[in-house]
């Protein structure tokens, strides 16, 4: 547990060492931004809520996170400090989670830093700031599932665009999977059950769900069982891929 | 004490070490020589707990790394080939990084990470980041973190790779220092490492051991152990003075200088006293005069080229 702070620390640092960590922050708020105003229509829709910011965030975070996940582990290979870490006295759960970590709070940082949207919309009417909660943590949870994908792709190579790549087309996979129009091209001799079981995969469903303000013990649960999966993969492939 | 005991590893259908044992004790220093791609660097990433090994087993002061990693690693104090260390921190982020990884806390950390800094001489880069650091000083760095924790075991690839002849020096003396109560394994192509720092000499080929002992040992092994070198002022038939002496195997004229020569000795007994009195009865033209103890060099052709040509 003292080894993952550790680590989780030094992770965390070496963004802010960086212009990485800022750069991420400013086009995440620029980006959002455009996506609320413009796209969503958020004035014109004349309610008081934050559907139009949070629906936004699967297709935000489709090619945001990636681009935080895709050196993760492939920056380690490349420069040959993953031997360094790994022959240190720490396991490598620890840090595989804390690389983890420190990426989604940089995540969540980022998020908070949108707060000026939730004091907009406060000013102008009178939302459920419980479901403003909600969403904020849905959409954090949902960009774990991301970047946990992400660890698992960056794992698996030394480069780290390839990394990036993979990353965007899996986690477009999961974003689809549970949106309408990935269910209706589905052929039609399709097993019910199993249209039903990649559509349940589906971040959208899940998400839907969370920013409508429904936290959903199941939804977060998903999202829980989704990085831990997806973080073990990265364990056995750092494991499997660390000789080359 | 490390024992490896028949360790093994393979990658796909390719052999890097193959059924290797030996066994290194407290204040022995190691030098694992062999030829680029010989299992050196595969061998010590087995020994630091870095891969897995396929066969065989590696104990480290009772601990076997595949049962109790954490306990074998915290023993053990690394420098991986290239000397990796995290570029965009700075040195004394780096250090203290490891200080607390390593366990220490509070103001033993400044303690440990200025007692390590001393050691290796970084005070003059503490502030800036590694990345912008030359190769002398990242693989000082990269020392710096190994020595950090005062390990039993220190393994060192290839330390001294890309100094100058000055900081070679200094990183030699510093292993030579931190010998004394452990066990220092090295691995390096600089065969005059080996003599300068190294109490044994492990020589690898294709992942087996083919040659095993002390430097001096290695060197007696070597064609040119009690060998006479002399040099001349001028062309002088030394073969036929020699001819008639049985202890005199051959006589080579050396290649990069004029009229230098160089006397082998037949079996494994010194024929310096031989030699010399001829010399002086015949009263060779002679300039220069000496024993050679043999060559490392020699050795290690010899031996990892026969291995090679099997």
């Amino acid at each position: 547990m003292d080894n993952l702070g550790i680590i989780f620390k030094r992770e965390l640092f070496s963004y802010f060492a960086t212009p990485l960590a800022y750069i991420f922050i400013v086009i995440f708020l620029i980006m959002n931004g455009i996506f609320t105003f413009e796209l969503g229509g958020f004035y014109l829709r004349g309610q008081a809520d934050l559907l139009p910011f949070f629906g936004f965030h699967p297709w935000l975070y489709l090619f945001m996170v990636p681009a935080i996940a895709m050196t993760l582990w492939a920056d380690e290979r490349k420069t040959g400090t993953i031997e360094l870490l790994l022959t240190l006295p720490i396991r490598l759960r620890d840090a595989v989670l804390a690389k983890f970590l420190a990426a989604w709070v940089l995540i969540g940082i980022a998020l908070m830093l949108t707060f000026p949207i939730w004091v907009t919309v406060n000013y102008l009417g009178d939302p459920d700031n419980g479901v403003i909660l909600a969403a904020y943590l849905g959409s954090w949870f949902m960009a774990g599932g991301f970047l946990a994908i992400g660890s698992c792709m960056s794992a698996s190579t030394k480069n780290s665009v390839i990394s990036f790549i993979l990353t965007v087309s899996i986690c477009f996979l999961f974003v689809v999977m549970g949106s309408p129009i990935l269910l209706e091209s589905f052929p039609g001799w399709m097993p019910q059950f199993l249209v039903d079981a990649l559509s349940a995969m589906g971040f959208l469903t899940h998400f839907n769900s969370i920013s409508k303000g429904v936290l959903d013990i199941r939804d977060v649960l998903f999202f829980g069982v989704f990085i831990a999966a997806w973080l073990l993969a990265s364990a056995v492939v750092i494991e499997i891929k660390k000789a080359n | 004490m490390i024992e490896i005991r028949n360790l093994t590893k393979k990658f796909g259908r390719f052999t890097a070490v193959d059924n290797l044992s030996f066994t290194v004790t407290e204040g022995e220093v190691l030098g694992f020589l062999g030829p680029n791609g010989a299992g050196k660097s595969t061998t010590m990433k087995v020994i630091t707990g870095f891969l897995s090994a396929s066969g065989g087993t590696v104990i480290v002061d009772g601990h076997d790394i595949s049962k109790n990693p954490i306990e074998v690693k915290s023993l053990i104090g690394y420098l991986p080939e290239g000397a990796p260390c995290y570029g965009d921190m700075t040195t004394l982020a780096f250090l203290k990084f490891i200080a607390r990884i390593r366990g220490y806390r509070g103001e033993e950390i400044v303690e440990r990470v200025q007692h390590v800094v001393n050691e290796v001489e970084l005070h003059s880069v503490c502030q800036q980041t590694i990345e912008t650091l030359s190769k002398g000083f990242r693989r000082r760095v990269g020392l710096a973190q190994a020595i950090m924790h005062d390990p039993k075991v220190l393994i060192l690839d290839e330390p001294t790779d890309g100094l100058d002849p000055n900081q070679k020096h200094h990183v030699r003396e510093l292993i030579k220092n931190l010998a004394r109560d452990k066990i220092v394994i090295i691995s390096t192509h600089i065969l005059e490492e080996v003599t300068a720092v190294c109490s044994r000499a492990i020589i690898i080929a294709e992942g087996r051991i083919v040659a095993d002992g002390t430097p001096a040992e290695l060197e007696s092994r070597s064609k040119y152990h009690h060998a006479v070198t002399v040099r001349l002022t001028d062309e002088y038939d030394l073969a036929a003075d020699l001819s008639g002496l049985a202890a005199v195997s051959a006589v080579e004229k050396d290649g990069s200088e004029e009229l230098s020569y160089t006397i082998l000795a037949a079996g494994n007994t010194s024929i310096f006293a031989q030699v010399s009195e001829i010399a002086q009865s015949k009263n060779w033209p002679i300039t220069e005069f000496h024993v050679s103890r043999g060559r490392l060099e020699d050795v290690f052709r010899s031996v990892t080229q026969a291995q090679g040509g099997e």
